[in-house]
């Protein structure tokens, strides 16, 4: 079973257009797995999605289901098969 | 989606472009408010305007009056709309008397239409909504949001949908589903709800005033700030309170502050800017007090609901703004936050929402520490009404007493 990817519209020109794409980083991945498999399949997404030194971007929010991954590990939280993701800006609020 | 109309430059007036606050990469007005490159959010940016103090206080008796400082065609106070703002700056003499502090006023946002100061951020992103051709707008609200979203709507014939938490006071579930608008009630937490409002303004062509419309709502909060110097005779207070949910609000009280020092309108003299958070959801206070700049989301549980954003996107802007102009970010408890709301009722006649008790509260705090000025002009904002949030209050106050319709009873009462 693969992992589902929700994009963003801000990063659909490296989807070709998806808003939703699949991968198989493998059974015991992890969200930094999950990326670089995505970095192969969609060449320039990872360094969209992590700064410089490697870390989540502060903007970004990326859930592993329905968890913000900042509650729990990280790019170290599991992403097992089966699992969605979601990659979303972080937006104002009211 | 793109621009509608050709003209769509000088259909925002004074503005010229979206920059990303991060890293300043420009971008064409639209409906964007994303970075391409860094995630982060876009900002409107302006040519400095040139405007006397004569011709905005010849201007409309609303937000309008700030139009040369905003988004908006020249002729947006000609569109149906609800006229926000010019709300009363009260000069806060017992209130003050009882903190220990020379001289307060009380910036009272409930007086606006749907009696919090939502209905300044709507009225400019319902024009950027227009320009834009959007015809159905929504947001993510934790519920004054959702009243201003759709009152607007109704007003200017559009289509709303707005998303709120399922446990939201009733009093904000009423005025807004009387607008006729659709409104969704989430089973979560705001912030996932943000989530789920962030994922459907994606793929729906709506105007989600808070989402992909969020440069231009967010200047909306700016009016705050200049109505507080024009009304303070052309001068900045020394010292301002405010409320802390997104952190949107504070940050853009400073950005009029710098914008109206930079057009010349007044001197620009320094101003210290603190933030109110209630202990159940204090995000930025807890960044603040641990010297970092990052903020920890954090999973709310406090009676303010309208602060009560676990994950507030310009939190790190808020914290930038208090550090840079020495001012700081407190937060107090749930029992604070209600003796809050009860000693601005008892010493001005305001009755606040939650928020507002919040920032009475952390007022009363930050003096105490020693963090504000007793000395210093300063003006506290009351962003809500408290008869949204009875709940808050309606377990420790009633009657003081309960007595047959009788003389005698008056009397062996002891009323008198
Ligand atoms: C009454 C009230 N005050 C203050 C705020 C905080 O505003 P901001 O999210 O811009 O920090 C809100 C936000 O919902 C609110 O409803
Ligand atoms: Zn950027």
């Amino acid at each position: 079973m693969s992992v589902s990817v929700r994009i963003p519209t801000i990063l659909r020109t490296y989807t070709g257009g998806a808003a939703e794409v699949t991968a198989e980083p493998g059974d015991e991945a992890t969200l930094a797995d999950l990326l670089e498999a995505l970095e192969t399949s969609y060449p320039g997404i990872r360094g969209r999605v992590l700064d410089d030194g490697g870390a989540l971007r502060r903007f970004v929010n990326v859930y592993v289901g329905d968890e913000d991954v900042r509650f729990s590990e990280g790019l170290a939280t599991p992403t097992p098969p089966g699992s969605s993701v979601s990659v979303i800006p972080a937006v104002a609020g009211g | 989606m793109t621009l509608l109309s050709s003209d769509s430059v000088t259909s925002f007036g004074p503005a010229v472009a979206l920059a990303c606050r991060e890293c300043g990469t420009r971008t064409e007005l639209g409906p964007h408010y994303a970075c391409l490159e860094c995630f982060g959010p876009l900002e409107v940016v302006y040519d400095v305007p040139r405007v006397t103090r004569e011709q905005i206080a010849a201007g409309p008796q609303s937000l309008w009056r700030y139009k040369d400082f905003l988004p908006v065609p020249a002729d947006v106070a000609s569109q149906p709309g609800l006229r926000p703002g010019w709300t009363k700056l009260v000069k806060a003499d017992n209130l003050a008397r009882e903190l220990g502090i020379r001289s307060l006023w009380v910036k009272d946002d409930s007086g606006n239409p749907t009696h919090s100061f939502k209905d300044r951020v709507v009225a400019v992103a319902l024009s950027a909504a227009r320009q834009l051709g959007f015809t159905t707008i929504g947001c993510a609200s934790t519920g004054n949001l959702a009243n201003a979203v759709a009152a607007a709507a109704a007003r200017a014939g559009l289509r709303s949908v707005v998303f709120v938490p399922s446990d939201l006071e009733a009093g904000k579930t009423v005025t807004t589903a009387v607008y006729g608008g659709t409104l969704v009630a989430v089973e979560g937490s705001y912030d996932d709800v943000n989530r789920l409002c962030s994922e459907v303004a994606a793929d729906q062509p709506w105007g989600f005033v808070n989402i992909n419309l969020r440069p231009y709502y967010a200047e909306g909060s700016k009016t705050v700030g200049f109505e507080v110097a024009e009304q303070l005779g052309w001068h900045l207070p020394e010292q301002v309170v405010a409320p802390v949910a997104s952190g949107s609000l504070l940050t853009k009280v400073d950005k009029a502050f710098k914008e109206l020092g930079a057009a010349g309108l007044v001197e620009a003299t320094p101003y210290k800017v603190f933030g109110a958070q209630a202990t159940g959801c204090s995000p930025v206070s807890q960044a603040y007090r641990d010297g970092t700049d990052v903020v920890r989301p954090v999973r709310p549980k406090t009676i303010a609901k309208s602060l009560a954003i676990g994950n507030p996107a310009d939190g790190p802007y808020a914290l930038d703004v208090v550090r840079r102009t020495g001012g700081a970010i407190a937060d107090v408890s749930d029992e604070e936050v209600v003796e809050g709301i009860r000693l601005l009722a008892r010493t001005e006649g305001i009755f606040a929402e939650t928020a507002g008790g919040v920032t009475v509260a952390v007022t009363r705090k930050l003096l105490a520490a020693g963090l504000l000025d007793p000395d210093a002009e300063t003006v506290i904002l009351n962003t809500g009404d408290g008869l949204k949030t009875l709940d808050a209050v309606a377990p420790v106050v009633g009657p003081s007493a309960t007595i047959p319709p009788s003389y005698d009873a008056f009397q062996k009462a002891g009323l008198a």
